[in-house]
C-alpha cells in the first residue's frame, strides 16, 4: 500500500508540513483563518529537527500497531492497511498516546486522541505531501506489507 | 556605536491578519531577517539585513509577506544617485573594493529588444511546426572546406571533431565552488535528458559527475582548477576560458568560506584557501601561445574533443575572434558585457566590455569577411534571456547560445544578486550543506529541463512563421532583422536593415 515516507536528505525543517496537516484536518476552509482562529487540528506530523538533521515524523502504519493493541475502548482499528481512530468510541484515555513508539498519536484537545489517517478522509493526496516545499514527503507504495 | 550612513535597502511589509507566525520565514532566512519577539507574540524583521531574494515571500504559507524598496530617499540627484552615495558611504566604511553578483542591473541599450523579427505572407508560407518538421539540431565544430576523396574516388566522410546539440541551448560556465553539487547535479541531468551540453567552469569536475561526460563541457581557465588529463578526457569538449564578459581583463575569485573540503578536492586546492584566478592565462601572451594551450589539450585528449575558446566581448572582438578561429579552436564563445557572474568587483562589471549583440555582428561578419566562418562555429553568451534573443543571436550568425541566469532562475535564482556573501537562500550559490539542501535537483533538473524544452518550441514556432524549417537556414540570416529606434551606424555594425525598408 501507498505510504508517507520523508527523504532526511530533502527535509528543511520549515515545519511547514505540520501546519498543512493542521489545516487538513481542521474545520475552517481558510487557511490563514484556521490558525488566526484556532479552527485549526493539532498536527499529526511532527518534524523533528536541530543537528543538521531535520525529519518529519507521522504514523508508520504498523504492521502490529501498540495503539490499537492497548487502546481501552476498542477505538482504533486497521483498515485497508490504515489505522484508523473512531472518535465516537474513544474515551480521551490517551493510552495509545503513550504507547505510540513513535510519539505519532496525538491529543487533540477534544478529549480524543487523534493520528495521521493518510488524508483518507480528505481526499487524494495527503496535504504534507503535497505541499512540502522541497518535494522531501513522498507517499509512494514500497512493496511494504500493510 | 557608529553611524549608520545609509537605510536598509528594502522594506519587509507583512500582513498581520495573515501572519500565522509559523515561523517559516524565520527557519529559512540564511541573513537572519525574521525573528518571533514573544513578548509582542508577533514576527518582525531586521530590515537591514534583507537582500530581497524573495525566499520568504515565495514559503509564505499566507502570502502574508511582501518586500519592497525602501522608500526612504536621499536627496534626489540626477547624478549622485542614491545606490552611487551609498556605495561611498559603504567604501568610506570598509576600505574596500565593491563586490557584485549577477549581470550588470544598469540601464545600458538592449539591443535584442530594438531588433524584430520577420514572418512569411503570401508569397512564401509559413510552416506550422506542429504539422512539420521543424529542425533545430545544431552541429559544432569545424565545417569542411573541400570534398575529399580516396584513391577509389569514395567521398572521404571523416569529419573534425564536433558537438552535437538537439536544441541550439547550452548551459554556460558556472564552476563547482560558485554554485552548490545540487545546483551542478541539475545542469548536468538537464544536459543530459535535453540532449545538450553543461559547463563545468574552472572549478573542476566532482567525482560523482564523471557519468554525465558525454553532455559535460570542461573547462580550463587560467587559475588552472581541478585540470588533469582525466578531467580533460571526461568531457565532449574542452573550453578554454580568456575572459568572462560580466568581468573581462580579470580573473575569477572564489572566497575562501565556499572552498570546503568537496570543493577543495574538486580544485585540487588547500580547503579555505582563496581560489584566485590570475587575470591572464601566464602561458599565454599571443595567439601563437594560444595555439600552443589548444594543442596542448588537443594532444591530451588524442585530438578527439573539439575545443571551445571563450572570449569576453571587448572593443576589438573582431580581431581577437579572427586570431582565434586561425589558432585552431573549433568553437568560439563570446561573452556579453551584460553576462552574469558569482563574483565581480561592480565597477568592473558595471562598466568594462560591450554589448552581445554587436560583439556577435562584428565577429560573424569579419570571420566571413575573411572566409573563415567555416572554420568555427559560434556561441553567443551574456544576458540571453528568452527564446527570440536566441532567435536573433542565431539570426546574427551564432550558430548557438549559452544560457546561465535563465537556467539559475527555473532553479528558484531570484537574482537578488548576492552570490557573492555565499548565502544563497535558493540553495544554488552556496556550500552551507543546510542551504544547498534547499535545492532538490530531482524538481530543478525537471524545470530546467521544461525552460529549455519551452525554449524550443518557441523557436520552432517563430522559424516557422518565417517560413524556415532548419536553424542551419536561420544562422547568419540577418534579411529576417530588421532594427527599430537604431542610429545608421548601429545598423552598420549589426548589419541589419531598419524597419520599413
Amino acid at each position: 500500500m501507498k505510504k508517507i515516507y520523508v527523504n532526511e536528505e530533502r527535509c528543511l525543517g520549515c515545519h511547514l508540513c505540520e501546519y498543512y496537516c493542521a489545516f487538513a484536518n481542521g474545520s475552517e476552509p481558510e487557511f490563514y483563518k484556521a490558525f488566526r482562529l484556532g479552527r485549526n487540528a493539532v498536527p499529526r506530523i511532527k518534524v523533528e529537527d536541530g543537528n543538521g538533521i531535520n525529519f518529519a515524523v507521522q504514523c508508520r502504519h504498523c504492521d502490529d500497531p501498540q495503539c490499537m493493541k492497548n487502546c481501552i475502548a476498542g477505538a482504533i482499528s486497521k483498515v485497508d492497511g490504515v489505522v484508523k481512530i473512531d472518535h465516537e468510541k474513544c474515551v480521551g484515555c490517551y493510552t495509545c498516546v503513550l504507547s505510540c513508539p513513535y510519539g505519532c498519536v496525538v491529543a487533540d484537545g477534544g478529549h480524543s486522541a487523534s493520528k495521521c489517517e493518510l488524508c483518507t478522509a480528505n481526499g487524494g493526496t495527503p496535504a504534507c505531501v503535497k505541499n512540502c516545499i522541497n518535494g522531501a514527503i513522498v507517499f509512494e507504495e514500497r512493496g511494504e506489507t500493510a | 556605536m557608529p553611524v549608520n550612513y545609509f537605510p536598509a535597502e528594502f522594506e519587509v511589509i507583512r500582513n498581520y491578519d495573515k501572519c500565522i507566525s509559523c515561523r517559516a520565514c524565520e527557519r529559512q532566512c540564511a541573513n537572519e531577517v525574521h525573528y518571533y519577539d514573544a513578548d509582542f507574540g508577533k514576527m518582525l524583521a531586521r530590515e537591514n539585513r534583507c537582500v530581497d531574494c524573495q525566499r520568504c515571500v515565495c514559503i509564505c504559507p499566507t502570502g502574508a509577506l511582501k518586500i519592497r524598496p525602501n522608500e526612504n530617499a536621499f536627496r534626489k540627484s540626477a547624478n549622485y544617485t542614491q545606490p552611487l552615495m551609498t556605495e561611498a558611504y559603504r567604501q568610506a566604511g570598509t576600505g574596500s573594493v565593491l563586490l557584485s553578483s549577477m549581470g550588470t542591473p544598469k540601464d545600458y541599450p538592449v539591443y535584442w529588444d530594438k531588433i524584430l523579427l520577420n514572418a512569411s505572407q503570401v508569397t512564401n508560407p509559413p510552416i506550422d511546426p506542429l504539422r512539420e518538421p521543424m529542425e533545430t539540431r545544431v552541429f559544432l565544430g569545424k565545417k569542411p572546406t573541400k570534398m575529399k576523396f580516396d584513391k577509389n574516388g569514395e567521398l572521404d566522410t571523416t569529419l573534425e571533431p564536433s558537438l552535437t546539440l538537439n536544441v541550439p541551448i547550452m548551459f554556460s560556465a558556472m564552476s563547482y565552488g560558485s554554485i552548490s553539487k545540487n545546483a551542478h547535479e541539475s545542469l548536468a541531468r538537464a544536459a543530459e535528458e535535453l540532449g545538450t551540453f553543461y559547463n563545468t567552469g574552472e572549478g573542476g569536475l566532482h567525482k560523482d559527475f564523471y557519468k554525465y561526460g558525454a553532455n559535460t563541457i570542461v573547462q580550463v581557465a587560467s587559475g588552472r582548477f581541478g585540470v588533469h588529463k582525466d578531467y580533460l578526457n571526461a568531457g565532449a569538449a574542452i573550453e578554454i576560458k580568456m575572459g568572462q564578459g560580466a568581468k573581462p581583463g580579470i580573473g575569477g575569485h572564489l572566497p575562501g568560506e565556499k572552498i570546503k573540503e568537496d570543493v577543495a578536492h574538486t580544485r585540487m586546492i588547500p580547503r579555505g584557501t582563496d581560489a584566485i584566478s590570475p587575470a591572464p592565462h601566464h602561458d599565454i601572451y599571443s595567439i601563437e601561445d594560444l595555439r600552443q594551450l589548444i594543442f596542448s589539450v588537443k594532444e591530451a585528449t588524442e585530438y578527439k574533443k573539439p575545443v571551445i575558446v571563450k572570449i569576453a566581448a571587448v572593443h576589438n572582438v573582431a580581431a581577437i575572434a579572427s586570431g582565434v578561429a586561425r589558432s585552431g579552436a573549433d568553437i568560439i564563445a563570446i561573452d556579453g558585457f551584460r553576462g552574469g557572474t558569482g563574483a565581480a568587483p561592480t565597477r568592473i562589471r558595471d562598466n568594462v566590455g560591450i554589448p552581445i549583440e554587436l560583439a556577435l555582428a562584428a565577429v560573424d561578419g569579419r570571420l566571413r569577411h575573411e572566409g573563415i566562418r567555416n572554420e568555427v562555429s559560434i556561441v553567443a553568451a551574456g544576458s540571453i534571456r528568452c527564446s527570440s534573443d536566441a532567435v536573433k543571436a542565431i539570426a546574427l550568425g551564432a550558430d548557438a547560445v549559452y544560457i546561465a541566469t535563465p537556467a539559475l532562475l527555473s532553479m528558484g535564482c531570484h537574482l537578488c544578486r548576492s552570490c557573492h556573501t555565499g548565502k544563497c537562500n535558493w540553495g544554488i550559490a552556496t556550500q552551507n550543506p543546510e542551504l544547498v539542501k534547499r535545492l532538490n535537483p530531482d524538481i530543478a533538473y525537471h524545470r530546467l529541463v521544461n525552460l529549455v524544452t519551452a525554449w524550443n518550441h518557441e523557436i520552432q514556432e517563430i522559424m516557422g512563421g518565417m517560413g524556415i524549417n532548419s536553424i542551419e537556414a536561420l544562422r547568419g540570416n540577418r534579411l529576417m532583422l530588421r532594427g527599430i529606434g537604431l542610429t545608421e551606424k548601429e545598423l552598420q555594425i549589426l548589419g541589419i536593415l531598419h524597419a520599413g525598408e
